[in-house]
């Protein structure tokens, strides 16, 4: 048994300790997640009436083409999210990191400020920055390239970039600090070891920096990737729902309308599985790589 | 050739820094073009990027600007966004201070404790964290209709309030910054373990404490899809869900969007930047080691 842990204790200590949260996660957790294996192979009408239905559900979801619409929606977002945020949270980092900087504190605040502003209200701000017409980004767009469309209809027609952008907004500050973290256990003396042999920035960067940090870039993708997977309130704030065309439609967002518009949580259940399967291997791939490493 | 190195290396220095600083301007402007949106009168409303241009003070047109919108929201009764303030403050509260509690409780029994569930406990805490939260969404749901708490405070905070994530940070936290003679010197002294733990245990971890009560209650404030589900009577709505149904019915008037969009995220950009150092040392420290 391990040392460190006390055992000159009354008995029902631990336990008078360990009660309220084991009553609540076994409640509003462990049961849910064995109730939800049971909802999946039912079809429901509001939470009241059930029907068993075996893996109709299954089944019913993999020839459902609104499915795999969201499928395809929330991946190609994902993808896009992840592969632009983790290289401009580590360019950020490494700007921050920049020995002798002066404001860093302020710098640091600045970039993370919008990690502050929860997702509903990011989507609101995000309503008016896109505005076809007079909003920020077109007027932006307008002044940095002169043949600009007077109007462009970002959340009409461009929906996934409009989404990708107000993304990059609001996280890349909050994996920068991940990376500061990382950057400053980088071992000062393999640095000055590579100054020393003459190596440059970019040589730096690739042979000492970049394996350093691996580990927190490991996690850093594995977090942003889970999170943009269940993607839900930007795009149904922002778009008013799935947007023109199911192009805003996200696996969320289908399992949020099936659950809790038609009424139907068992549906809604199967969808979830379907999603949770996905990113439970994708955490175990994560952990199987870094371990190579 | 060491001048022009030192030459090209403070030319790099400064554009560099250039950067840094057009990275915080692309940073800050929507914020300022938000309030600047909030305060606009609905005739200047687009006929200016951020401050209408006029012959007042600092070349502003001040009588171009107004509080009105604000007035509205909180006077207007079919709006009831100070209500909704309330509500948010309640929820984020409550929530966050439950939650922290029962985290810290669970997480120093697991971390100090020789009992027989331990070990399973702790695998299962740390194997729960896989779990997504959307895929809890509906048997939750179905549950808390069971219980009968849908439509009511209780049915929103309390299934929320045993994090395992928690559990495993202060477990973490506690595990290495308590040393075991404390708490035994403690009980020789006559120190109760409910006592105990409130005044030895929960001083030692005050950083993490803070951190995590910031991080709860953000979470809970600007939580939406769990209020949207469980609630159903608009005076119950706390401000993420409010905003959106302004949204969907004043979807044109966006300075009064915009203003409601100020007034929910003002209190904790505040709240942040009392606690700010707190903050990020507790969320890196958690996160990076572990």
């Amino acid at each position: 048994m391990n040392r460190q842990l006390s055992t000159s204790h009354p008995r029902w200590a631990p336990y008078v300790f360990i009660a309220p949260f084991v009553l609540i996660f076994c409640t509003f957790m462990v049961y849910p997640l064995a109730q939800s294996i049971v909802l999946a192979m039912q079809q429901t009408f509001g939470p009241k009436t059930t029907v068993f239905v075996g893996l109709k559900n299954f089944t019913d979801l993999l020839a459902d083409r609104f499915f795999w619409l969201a499928m395809r929606n929330t991946f190609v977002y994902a993808v896009a999210t992840v592969a632009l945020q983790v290289p401009l949270a580590l360019g950020l980092a490494m700007l921050l990191n920049r020995p002798k900087l002066r404001g860093r504190a302020l710098f640091r605040l600045i970039f993370f400020s919008p990690s502050l502003v929860g997702i509903v209200f990011v989507a609101m701000m995000f309503g008016l920055m896109f505005h076809e017409r007079e909003g920020l980004v077109n007027v932006f767009l307008r002044v940095v390239m002169p043949h600009f469309p007077r109007e462009f209809p970002w959340l009409q027609r461009y929906v996934m970039p409009a989404l990708i952008i107000a993304t990059l907004w609001m996280s890349v500050g909050f994996n920068m600090i991940y990376f500061l973290a990382a950057l400053q256990g980088v071992d000062r003396d393999c640095l000055e070891a590579a100054d020393v042999d003459g190596a440059n920035a970019w040589q730096k960067f690739l042979a000492v920096i970049l394996p350093a940090i691996a580990p927190v870039t490991g996690f850093v993708v594995l977090l942003s990737l889970l999170g943009s997977l269940q993607l839900f309130e930007l795009p149904f704030i922002l778009l008013n729902g799935p947007g023109p065309e199911n192009r805003g439609l996200t696996v969320v967002m289908y399992l949020y309308q099936y659950g809790f518009e038609v009424g139907d949580l068992g549906y809604a259940s199967a969808i979830g599985w379907t999603l949770a399967l996905v990113l439970m291997g994708l955490t175990v791939l994560q952990r199987l790589l870094s371990r190579e490493q | 050739m060491a001048v022009t190195h030192t030459a090209t290396q403070r030319l790099v220095d400064w554009l560099l820094y250039g950067l840094l600083l057009l990275c915080a301007a692309v940073t800050l402007i929507p914020f300022l073009y938000l309030v600047c949106s909030a305060v606009k009168t609905r005739a200047t409303f687009f006929s200016s990027l951020f401050l209408p241009p006029g012959n007042g003070f600092l070349g502003i047109d001040w009588r171009g600007l107004t509080l009105e919108h604000f007035y509205i929201l909180f006077t207007d009764p079919s709006l009831g966004f100070g209500r909704a303030v309330v509500n948010s403050v309640f929820y984020a509260s409550l929530s966050s201070v439950l939650t922290t509690l029962c985290a810290a409780m669970g997480g120093y029994a697991l971390a100090k404790f020789a009992f027989r569930a331990n070990r399973l406990l702790t695998a299962l805490v740390l194997a729960s964290l896989i779990i997504p939260g959307s895929l809890l969404l509906a048997p939750s749901y179905q549950l808390i209709y069971r219980f009968g708490l849908l439509d009511s405070f209780t049915g929103l905070i309390l299934p929320g309030i045993a994090p395992a994530f928690g559990v495993f940070l202060f477990r973490q936290a506690l595990l290495h910054t308590v040393p075991l003679d404390l708490i035994e010197a403690a009980r020789i002294d006559g120190c109760g373990e409910i006592r105990c733990f409130f005044t030895i245990i929960l001083p030692l971890v005050r950083p993490m404490l803070g951190a995590f009560l910031l991080i709860t209650f953000m979470g809970a404030w600007n939580s939406f899809i769990q209020p949207q589900i469980v609630l159903q009577t608009p005076e119950k709505f706390p401000l993420a869900v409010a905003i959106a149904q302004l949204k969907g019915l004043y979807g044109a008037d966006y300075g009064l969007l915009m203003a409601g969009t100020v007034v929910s995220i003002a209190p904790v950009m505040g709240l942040f930047l009392l606690l700010q150092k707190d903050f990020i040392a507790g969320l890196t420290s958690g996160a990076v080691k572990g």
